[in-house]
């Protein structure tokens, strides 16, 4: 049990959640009966994060990046491979089954599709009661069915919905569903795993909206995990970007839009289409070349080196720590960590010279 | 197949237009009622010209694009009325024969997944040469040494050893790249692209978006990109067609229109998107959800969810009416939308 590891009083200004050196791999095996393992997919390869209560940290980076890994071991939908994540204190990936259940109260889940995320054999108001049966004791059985309405209007449905079924909503209701579910215990973390991606431009904004309103009201922090950089912007107080199963950057969402300083950091913002033409033909881009490299076999040193135009001899052979090294105020995992986007004049870290 | 043959129809006419559609109606009769996916379209595409259509999910976008390639499953999809002229010809009143001379080759397009575009158990380059032989019906050894010069053009790294991987061996980006080449390979004027971009990450995005735009410098293709991104049609297009419940709502240069767009709906849009200088407040999204294309509002298809309507909008149908400087609205107070500054 992970009791030694909190057993000192905590310190104040404990953030509410603290994620350290988590790691995911996946085994790769061969051989039909008797498998071997032949190496891994290192999706989430050493990441530290934390929560604050009420706060709002965005999780960035491009497909295969293990954004998503590391919110499904929060909830330990998936198992750790190694590391901890402590909830006020109390280390998650140390907790038996029915501490489990009792910590899922306080961390809830919504999912980037609406559509496979709802049992269609239920109604909406199973659904929603659905968690307080297995939570017994929250809100009492005879109360169960105004509880529901009075949720279902909070996230702006009307309360008859109770008695339909997800295939009668749209895209954008049945996202609204999901979240009026993940508020059905009172949670005080609420992991939202690119929950507007698959609605539609019109319909994105009200759900945006809805997740910020619902998040003053109750007191709610997000761990908010998706791709597109303009959405994280606008929810976000703090914002970490992920590559390749690491953080390579991480601030409050001001040091990653107005003065990143990672190169993927950079190149990832400037690739992003702007929703605006005026002066289009002049914008300063990066477009990285080739693909990212494979999760099972990544490169030596900086993972980011084999697509960086700023790589030296270095950057393959020493990895480069997530630290503050320059007094950019955030840290960035970067031997030449610069708001510049010149290729560094000297070969040599500033860092190892200083 | 013999080899081809020139176009058998009048000769194009100078004057006309790369391709115009006109007055496009498209409906499927489906066992619930029927669909009216595409109710009135009408644009025009001139070469070295990129044509954005932007809506959303079940504007009829795709299904406009579609039925230029003529690739809509009919039934249950018919082209009830209109014209789609390539070069001054109808295609929709085009013998089959002749058809196949235009779709295809002088029109291409990209779709958004290129992995299930391609065919999992053929070799790639096999794919992409096999095509250009039953095409122009070279031998087998020009078409492979075509398909790698294809695969040169959409600057797929060391084409000549990538030839013969499988689709699978490749990323989403490069498949997209060989779906590229494969639009390529008869020499086309003009490239439909829908959401060609969508699958692929933000990085590789911006790669394809560039790899078309130097393709359309180098030989002057007409692009049509059929898209649901602000940021893709503010990135690279120069006309923008934004399309709801199956008609165009506004048409208009890209810069003007993400100045002062003319059409609630496209306003509507517009302030859906988070920019920089909204941090800290609250979206301003557009009420409702689109509606059912089975059923479509009387008047104005998008009233409902307007915040300008009036009471003629519940029952007139506005026409695409001219606003200046080449653009046109289909709102009755197109006038005063342009003028609202909010």
């Amino acid at each position: 049990m992970g009791a030694d590891l909190h057993g000192a009083p905590r310190p104040a200004g404990e953030p509410l959640l603290r994620v350290e050196r988590l790691v995911k791999h996946f085994p790769l095996t061969q051989g039909i009966l008797f498998k071997r393992k032949v190496g891994a997919v290192q999706a989430v390869d050493g990441v530290d994060l934390t929560l604050n209560r009420g706060e709002t940290l965005g999780l960035v980076g491009e497909s295969g990046c293990g954004k998503s890994t590391v919110a499904k071991t929060l909830l330990r939908l998936e198992e750790p491979t190694s590391g901890h994540a402590f909830y006020k204190g109390t280390d998650i990936f140390s907790l038996g089954r029915h501490e489990l259940r009792a910590l899922r109260r306080q961390i809830q889940i919504i999912f980037q599709d609406p559509y496979a995320s709802l049992n269609p054999r239920m109604t909406v108001g199973d659904i929603i009661t659905e968690a307080w049966e297995i939570h017994p004791g929250i809100v009492a059985k005879s109360d169960r069915r105004d509880r529901a309405q009075e949720l279902l209007q909070r996230v702006g449905l009307s309360p008859d919905a109770v008695n339909r079924y997800p295939h009668q909503f749209s895209g954008g209701q049945r996202q609204r569903v999901g979240i009026a579910r993940a508020l059905t215990l009172n949670p005080d973390i609420i992991i939202c795993d690119e929950p507007v991606s698959a609605l539609d431009v019109s319909v994105q904004a009200q759900v945006i909206n809805l997740l910020e309103e619902i998040q003053d009201e109750f007191g709610l922090a997000f761990i908010f995990v998706a791709h597109d950089l303009s959405v994280v912007r606008h929810i976000s107080d703090r914002v970490a970007v992920m590559y390749l199963g690491r953080i390579v950057e991480i601030g409050d969402e001001s040091d990653i839009y107005e003065r990143a300083t990672h190169p993927y950091t950079q190149a990832l913002l400037s690739a992003a289409p702007l929703p605006d033409p005026e002066g289009r033909e002049n914008r300063a881009r990066v477009v990285l070349e080739g693909d990212v490299p494979s999760p099972a076999n990544p490169p030596s040193g900086c993972r980011f080196r084999t697509r960086c135009w700023k790589a030296q001899e270095v950057c393959a052979e020493q990895d480069p720590q997530l630290l503050d090294r320059f007094g950019h105020g955030h840290p960035s995992a970067c031997h030449f960590a610069d708001t510049s986007l010149e290729p560094p004049r000297s070969a040599v870290p500033p860092a190892a010279l200083a | 197949m013999t080899a081809t043959t020139p176009l058998a129809s009048p000769p194009p006419s100078p004057t006309a237009h790369l391709l115009e559609v006109e007055d496009l109606h498209v409906e499927f009769r489906t066992r619930r009622g029927t669909v009216n996916a595409v109710n009135g379209v009408s644009y025009t595409l001139d070469e070295r010209e990129t044509l954005a259509i932007l809506g959303e999910s079940g504007s009829g976008k795709s299904v406009s694009a579609q039925a230029v390639m003529g690739i809509i499953d009919s039934p249950p999809g018919f082209v009830t009325s209109g014209s789609i002229r390539y070069r001054g010809t109808d295609l929709l009143t085009l013998p089959e024969r002749d058809l196949e001379q235009v779709r295809g080759a002088k029109i291409a397009m990209i779709f958004q997944d290129a992995l299930s575009a391609l065919n999992p158990v053929f070799r790639v380059g096999w794919q992409l040469a096999e095509m250009y032989r039953v095409h122009t019906g070279t031998s087998k050894g020009e078409a492979r040494e075509k398909a790698i010069e294809l695969m040169d053009r959409v600057r797929i790294p060391s084409a000549r050893e990538r030839i013969d991987s499988y689709p699978h061996e490749f990323s989403g980006g490069m498949r997209q790249r060989v779906m590229i080449a494969m639009a390529l390979a008869l020499d086309p004027d003009i490239i439909i692209a829908d959401e060609p971009t969508t699958a692929l990450d933000v990085t590789v995005q911006a790669q394809i978006m560039q790899l078309l735009k130097d393709l359309q410098d180098e030989s002057g293709l007409g692009l049509i990109l059929i898209t649901h991104d602000l940021g893709v049609v503010a990135d690279v297009a120069d006309r923008l067609a934004v399309m709801y419940a199956g008609k165009l709502v506004e048409t208009a240069e890209v810069h003007e229109l993400y100045r002062r767009p003319a059409h609630p709906y496209t306003k509507g849009l517009m302030a859906s998107i988070p920019r920089t200088d909204q941090k800290g407040t609250r979206l301003s999204p557009i009420v409702g959800s689109p509606p059912s294309l089975m059923r479509i509002p009387p008047g104005c298809s998008f009233h409902p969810r307007c915040s300008y309507r009036r009471d003629n909008c519940k029952t007139d149908v506005p026409p695409l009416y001219p606003v200046g400087g080449g653009r046109a609205s289909a709102c009755h107070y197109a006038e005063e939308v342009m003028a609202d500054g909010r």
